[in-house]
């Protein structure tokens, strides 16, 4: 009895390891793939069969996708972009969510389902009518404009996100600081965002992968200054299989990058320290 | 230090009177204790005299200040919360600074004063730590340590004890005494625990539906309550009553409780005479009666129910009539289910009651001062 038991329970924690390393391989073997095409000289990229092993490592294919007219500049547009967006979201998101969590307005339900329904407009669409009145606003081929936009998609899921994170943060802590010599706002900045932090911090990784992300609204809204992925959906039929690789991996590796900032954050917080 | 003053306090929310035209005098360095039941108003009235609540009406004077519409901040003032809201994301020693940093006093004085704190509270060697690495015991310190480094006009504390389990709440007890004492703050202490009340307080003020309904030392609290609901509520166990029919008797007023007689003094006739109804309740707590084999002058006949040995004495439920009261006596009392004994009320212990309003016969109500 015992034993089938220990048995099954064996069976369901390797089940669920199999099904966590199936997972993590979907997500990590086309970044392998991309990374080892990345720093293959281009011959190899052209050569099949493909080995999984990379044979050579040449920075060959890197440097002449840096080095092809717009990138280095559409990279930086992004990066520009999407941290515009995390100020412009984070900004506009915080306090609001902090309103939702500690206290009671009327049309506060309302709020909140409107807020998601500015989710359910596909962003193609919007992206023309916006254009439009962009143009008309002199913001057109802006970085932005485009911050603008991408901070609207962003911000009715961080407002949510951080008003649940409010939540959490007890009401006597801010009490308590009040008591002690702060007014409304120095408790807020001094007891309830830092003990929010973590939650802003994961909200901040979903607004500037958005944002990285984010094609069409960019490619719409802009013609002189694109976004690496703008860019890059634009040209990319027309460029040879070895850029595509090194445009990938130059799209992956900044937001990579920035997850792994932000994650060490969150665990310090959290009381996990990386070894 | 300073004194408290409350005049005419009222605050609803909703519908829900919390407290009603409450008025309270605390003398500087006096410890006053709210006590009462859940929903009596008492950490109510404790967040009006800190400003987490606005009043609605009345005033709040701290220290000959009128506080009634400043903020918390600048009332100079220092509270331990029920769940001790002490800071997690900073350490020991940041959370005890935290009000000093708050003044802008320079960093030797912080130091200093966070040290003599931590050390009254036996926590010098936790000043490094977080919050999540401590026991709620030492939080609890955590949050005491913080309120007194601040040196405020007056100390707030919201049933601080009461997270603690009972062995840690009872050595807290006494801790908090002798600290309160050595650092002579003027300080309000709500709780629902009758046992903390009695043992902290210099004064008590039992509440009830929002009211103040008796506000004195907690021995007058305990012997001369107020009222029935004060005497059911103070004490372990709590004050026996039974019900007395009044008669007259040769001129003068004698008391039938069940089939025999209470004869009281002129000065307690004085005051039965003045009832209307010819009912009274009489009050008398279980370590006031004496007990006999055989019957005596003065005494009733009871019958013994149940014999609880506590130890240090007998808790004895007897029926009295169609009444059932408890009754304390020595240890090696000997008594057995169904025996019949004599008891004997302490005359000057006797509380007589108003059966009508519930009110003590000789308790004036005087403006809580």
């Amino acid at each position: 009895m015992r034993r089938s038991r220990l048995s099954s329970r064996l069976l369901g924690r390797g089940l669920a390891y199999l099904v966590a390393v199936l997972i993590a391989l979907w997500i990590l073997i086309p970044i392998y793939l991309i990374t080892v095409a990345a720093f293959s000289p281009p011959d190899v990229i052209y050569g099949w069969p493909k080995s999984l092993l990379p044979k050579t490592i040449s920075l060959e294919t890197l440097l002449f996708f840096i080095n092809a007219q717009y990138v280095l500049p559409s990279l930086w547009n992004s990066v520009k972009v999407a941290l515009l967006t995390l100020v412009i979201s984070l900004a506009v998101g915080a306090p609001a969510g902090y309103a939702l969590a500690r206290h009671i307005f009327p049309g506060k339900d309302i709020y909140r389902i409107a807020l998601l329904s500015t989710r359910a407009f596909p962003v193609v669409i919007l992206s023309i009518p916006l254009a439009v009145t962009f143009i008309k606003w002199d913001l057109y081929d802006t970085l932005i404009a485009v911050a603008l936009l991408h901070a609207a998609m962003a911000l009715p899921t961080t407002i949510l996100v951080t008003s649940s994170v409010f939540i959490g943060v007890s009401r006597e802590l801010e009490e308590a600081a009040m008591i002690f010599g702060c007014n409304r706002v120095q408790a807020f900045i001094r007891v309830a965002l830092p003990l929010a932090l973590p939650g802003l911090a994961a909200s901040a990784i979903f607004t500037f992968v958005l944002s990285w992300n984010e094609v069409f609204a960019a490619t719409i809204l802009t013609l002189q200054n694109r976004t690496l992925p703008a860019r890059m959906f634009v040209q990319l039929a027309a460029s040879p299989v070895p850029f595509r690789f090194a445009g990938g991996f130059f799209i992956l590796v900044p937001a990579l990058l920035f997850m792994f900032f932000i994650r060490r954050y969150l665990f310090s917080l959290w009381g996990i320290t990386l070894k | 230090m300073a004194e408290i003053r409350i005049e005419g306090v009222r605050k609803t929310f909703g519908k829900v009177k919390a407290v009603w035209d409450v008025s309270l005098t605390v003398h500087d360095r006096e410890f006053v204790v709210l006590l009462g039941p859940s929903g009596c108003g008492k950490t109510t009235l404790l967040r009006c005299i800190a400003g987490l609540e606005q009043v609605d009406q009345g005033r709040v004077f701290i220290g000959q200040r009128d506080v009634t519409d400043l903020a918390p901040k600048q009332r100079q003032i220092a509270m331990v919360f029920q769940n001790y809201a002490v800071f997690p994301h900073l350490t020991v020693f940041e959370n005890i600074a935290f009000g000093l940093r708050m003044q802008r006093k320079p960093k030797d004085e912080i130091k200093k004063r966070v040290l003599s704190a931590a050390e009254l509270l036996h926590i010098e060697d936790l000043l490094d730590r977080y919050p999540a690495q401590l026991s709620g015991g030492q939080r609890q310190r955590v949050a005491v340590a913080r309120a007194i480094a601040v040196d405020a006009l007056v100390l707030l504390m919201d049933e601080p004890l009461s997270n603690l389990d009972a062995l840690l709440r009872l050595e807290m007890r006494a801790e908090l005494k002798r600290l309160l004492r050595e650092v002579q703050a003027t300080t309000i202490y709500v709780t629902h625990d009758q046992v903390e009340a009695m043992s902290l307080g210099d004064r008590i003020a039992v509440m009830k539906d929002g009211q103040i309904l008796q506000y004195d030392t907690p021995l007058n609290v305990y012997d001369k309550p107020a009222n029935l609901f004060i005497g059911g509520f103070i004490g372990n166990p709590p004050m026996n009553f039974l019900e007395g029919r009044l008669q007259e008797e040769e001129g003068q007023i004698v008391v039938q409780v069940g089939n025999s007689q209470i004869r009281p003094s002129p000065e307690v006739q004085a005051l039965l005479r003045r009832l209307e109804d010819r009912s009274v309740l009489v009050g008398i707590r279980a370590e006031n009666i004496d007990t006999l084999h055989t019957p005596a002058d003065d005494t009733l006949p009871a019958e013994v129910l149940v014999v609880e040995p506590l130890g240090s004495h007998n808790l004895i439920t007897v029926q009295v009539g169609p009444e059932r009261i408890k009754v304390n006596t020595d240890a090696d009392f000997k008594a057995r289910p169904g025996e019949t004994l004599w008891l004997r009320f302490n005359a000057d212990k006797i509380r007589w009651i108003d059966k009508a309003s519930g009110q003590a016969l000789d308790y004036k109500f005087a403006r809580p001062s």
